[in-house]
């Protein structure tokens, strides 16, 4: 299997009696730790960085100011009314925690089909999802209206002596989000540990030595350790297999089990897995084809790594524009008037053009990546990329927003357009998530060194 | 190779305790070969590291399967429990929400969250359970302050032995290790005494500890007390609105007083019905005895239309007081509080003017609703004829029976 080509800067090749290598360049162990480390441990931060981290802690910082008006002022300052009692809130809401989940997929479901590429990015990847689901979480937490109480979301004994209602999809996904949250903070953390090592026993200055020591939680590389770690690393990729499939769907159940046209459809929860996925990875790709180049991290995170990826948006995407072709023949189909207008409103209906922005983004544009210069050519595939992410927040919108302002009756229609609380919330959570991922790329391993020095080439040289 | 001599020389304090040795090999392959080594040798106490899993160090040091699958399994079982009884104990039992007259506890609706707990329950145990099992958080520890031992995260193949170990030699167990294949072997050591945490630190943290413990007492102390001062509000809602409420005082207005009269000339609803034979069944001070509309054919057929509309229920058919309601009333176990509808033919309702006929339509009568919301007041009078003609056909003599037909009776 290995053959002259087999550290050639291009391993996007289809020979299958070849085995593409999965790390380029001329790579020891010692040089995969060098390469990754030293970017944790430069004692400069660039200007670029600081730039960056300053334009997006605005940002951030925006949200949380806007938060604060939100709770100080009440819910009045969004464009949401009747009948549009869901908007920018669960739009974002949706948009965020289905980008989280291509973080698990790679970190779970690749590894449990043995999908070694996924080695790579599988540590970004999961810092991404971590850092979705905390933009995610903020929304429902401050759409209640009162965010003081959100503590009733949990079941708890209390003074009221009531209890949540447990046939609520809205109380399912208080259990699947925060569930889904903490397995992947603990997957990513446990992943982590050895990398830690690595750098508490590279760190040059004590208090490094210090921070990294007591995150390491002491790990020295043991063999047992190694055994039960690996049996820990398999038993929570087992889990969080099923889980990231079932986040979605309850998220869709919110939908579906309610008897609105356009959203009572039991093709929901597929399709929404389907299309967290789709977004998911076109964000990976959005996060690693900057950060490859930057990080100068191109051997690792090879052209074959963005390739598959570019594959994977091309396979969910055509299942997304599979869905929206269903949901049309089912309105047909099932033969009822509601579900039909409901369709026909958002394909030629006043919100049209952004049923149309979703068509285009998430069916048409994805074709491109049948070619293979367009997996292959990183500015190429950003393009496809940044217009996955616009088409599936597009996807979100359609589905809550132009449903809710046509539901049975007439005399209830109404509606939507955002106030600048919107658009600026909407923004200020892209801040926070590139501010949490820059401190992630400044202070932590972003690449897992461990998992990859498994699938070097050559490893005893 | 032999053992190199300067790692062997005591580069602590005299005074330290020996730890163990630490032996570092070339690539994982010698490892590996030295891990079956070092078993054979008969050790008990002692592990590889590398920065890696290395492919079959399993087998070599003979490591036994980690119990972790079998927790996360009952930690699962665990989970699917706890879910199914809070949902029960919550939903069906302690508060029963009955909810579109659904099943109180039904399986598929109890899924979801069922699902959730597992996973977060059987994921927290892979996750505590890995760090446990794996001997961590332990963050000093002998082969820590090693500086060779700092490239076992990075490439470097190491085996350690504990002195412990009953088989330890402090000569012989390093010379078994060099003759294995070790490009170095050092000695390890325990330091004499530990560094201690300085005390100022320690009583910061007493003291602190004391300090968090002053809110929750105080807490406790206000839920068990009585005051009689207002509830402190941290979060106000909306208790206290800017608003005037009724009887209150205001100083927009000359008269001080929150709450307008109605404009010069407005008319409150019923003003207009100031007929009151009509509208309230009175002639001067007593009940009216006619009617205050013309009685024909037309308004005894309104009556009795009306009449089988809205009185039957109780009343029945005949004014008998044996409605449906009556006799499913009285059909219950449970009938013993219940009070028949009167019937119209007794002596006392029979004895009653017209107008309190209606009165008793319009405004109820005991258990009786009073009407006058739902039937227009001329189908009230049209009632009341109606029923003066059932009660004239249950109480009828001969006499009212036209002479021509009364040999029929007989």
């Amino acid at each position: 299997m290995s053959t002259l080509d087999l550290r050639s800067a291009d391993n996007t090749g289809n020979d299958p009696t070849r085995r593409a290598a999965l790390v380029i360049g001329h790579h020891d162990y010692a040089s995969v730790t060098q390469l990754v480390s030293q970017l944790a441990e430069r004692s400069r931060t660039p200007l670029a960085w600081y730039v960056a981290f300053a334009v997006s802690a605005a940002w951030a910082g925006l949200f949380f100011l806007l938060i604060g008006y939100l709770v100080f002022t009440g819910v009045g300052v969004w464009g949401n009314n009747r009948p549009v009692g869901w908007a920018f809130d669960i739009v974002n809401f949706v948009f965020w925690v289905g980008i989280g989940h291509a973080g698990t997929l790679i970190s779970a479901i690749l590894f449990l089909f043995r999908q070694r590429w996924r080695t790579s990015i599988n540590r970004a990847a999961e810092a991404m999802t971590v850092f979705a689901v905390i933009c995610a979480a903020v929304y429902p937490g401050v759409h209640i209206g009162r965010a003081w109480l959100a503590y009733w979301l949990a079941p708890y004994p209390n003074q009221m002596q009531i209890w949540p209602n447990f046939r609520s999809p809205l109380l399912w996904d208080v259990f699947a989000v925060s569930t889904y949250f903490t397995l992947s903070l603990l997957f990513w953390y446990l992943g982590m540990i050895p990398d830690l090592a690595t750098l508490r026993d590279r760190a040059q200055s004590r208090l490094k030595r210090f921070i990294y020591g007591v995150f390491a939680l002491g790990w020295r590389g043991s063999a047992r350790a190694w055994h039960v770690y690996e049996t820990a690393y398999l038993l929570l990729a087992a889990l969080a297999t099923p889980l990231v499939l079932s986040v979605h769907s309850v998220v869709s159940f919110d939908f579906a089990v309610s008897v609105l046209p356009g959203w009572h459809t039991t093709i929901f929860p597929p399709y929404f897995v389907a299309g967290a996925i789709f977004s998911g990875f076109a964000m990976v790709v959005t996060l690693m084809v900057p950060a490859r180049a930057w990080f100068g991290l191109k051997d690792l995170i090879t052209l074959r790594h963005l390739e598959n990826m570019n594959k994977v948006i091309l396979a969910t995407g055509c299942m997304v524009g599979y869905a929206y072709g269903i949901e049309f023949f089912i309105a047909w189909y099932g033969g009822n008037p509601y579900e039909q207008f409901a369709f026909l409103n958002r394909a030629l209906g006043p919100y049209a053009w952004a049923y149309w922005i979703m068509v285009t983004c998430n069916v048409a544009v994805p074709q491109l990546l049948w070619m293979k210069s367009w997996r292959t050519t990183p500015w190429k595939m950003m393009i496809v990329a940044i217009l996955v992410n616009v088409g599936m927040w597009f996807e979100r919108f359609v589905i809550i927003v132009i449903s809710l302002t046509r539901d049975f009756l007439p005399s209830n229609w109404g509606a939507y357009s955002p106030t600048w609380v919107d658009l600026g919330m909407f923004a200020g959570s892209f801040g926070l998530f590139f501010m949490l991922f820059l401190l992630f790329c400044r202070w932590l391993p972003m690449v897992a060194m461990a998992e990859v020095k498994t699938v070097l080439p050559h490893p005893e040289n | 190779m032999p053992v190199s001599e300067e790692p062997l020389l005591p580069n602590t304090e005299p005074r330290d305790e020996l730890a163990g040795v630490l032996a570092q090999f070339p690539n994982a392959a010698t490892l590996v070969e030295a891990a079956t080594a070092v078993r054979e040798a008969g050790y008990r106490r002692w592990d590889c590291h590398s920065p890696f899993p290395v492919h079959g160090i399993d087998t070599a040091m003979g490591t036994r399967r980690t119990p972790l699958p079998w927790l996360v399994l009952g930690a699962g079982l665990g989970g699917a429990m706890v879910a199914m009884g809070l949902q029960w104990w919550t939903n069906a039992f302690d508060y029963p929400l009955l909810i579109s007259g659904k099943p109180l506890f039904s399986l598929p609706a109890n899924i979801p969250v069922a699902f959730e707990l597992i996973v977060l329950f059987a994921g927290l145990t892979a996750f505590l359970g890995a760090i446990v099992l794996c001997g961590l958080p332990r963050w000093a520890h002998p082969l820590l302050r090693s500086r060779t031992f700092r490239r076992v995260t990075t490439d470097g193949m190491f085996i350690s032995i504990d002195a412990t170990d009953p088989k330890f030699d402090v000569q012989a167990t390093p010379n078994m290790l060099s003759s294995l294949g070790a490009v170095s072997v050092e000695l390890c050591h325990e330091p004499a005494h530990a560094r201690t945490i300085p005390s100022l630190l320690v009583w910061a943290v007493v003291v602190a500890g004391l300090l968090a413990l002053l809110p929750p007492l105080f807490i406790a102390r206000a839920r068990a007390t009585k005051s009689d001062q207002p509830r402190v509000h941290l979060v106000p809602d909306m208790d206290f609105q800017p608003k005037y409420k009724p009887q209150t005082a205001s100083g927009l207005w000359a008269d001080g007083r929150a709450m307008r009269a109605p404009v010069e000339g407005t008319l409150a609803l019923g003003d207009l019905q100031s007929d009151d034979h009509f509208w309230r069944g009175k002639q001067g001070d007593g009940w009216a005895a006619a009617f205050p509309v013309p009685v024909t054919d037309r308004l005894m057929a309104r009556g009795r239309q009306q009449f089988n509309v809205f009185c039957t229920p109780c009343h029945g058919l005949t004014g008998m007081g044996d409605g449906m309601i009556s006799q499913r009333a009285l059909r219950r176990s449970d009938s013993a509080g219940w009070v028949p509808p009167l019937s119209l033919h007794v002596e006392e309702v029979r004895k009653q003017p017209a107008g309190q006929v209606f009165n008793t339509i319009t405004n109820g009568a005991r258990k009786m609703p009073g009407y006058g919301a739902q039937i227009a007041a001329e189908d009230r009078w049209a009632i009341v004829l109606y029923i003066l003609a059932l009660q004239r056909s249950q109480n009828a003599t001969l006499e009212d029976v036209p002479e021509a037909v009364r040999p029929q009776l007989r």
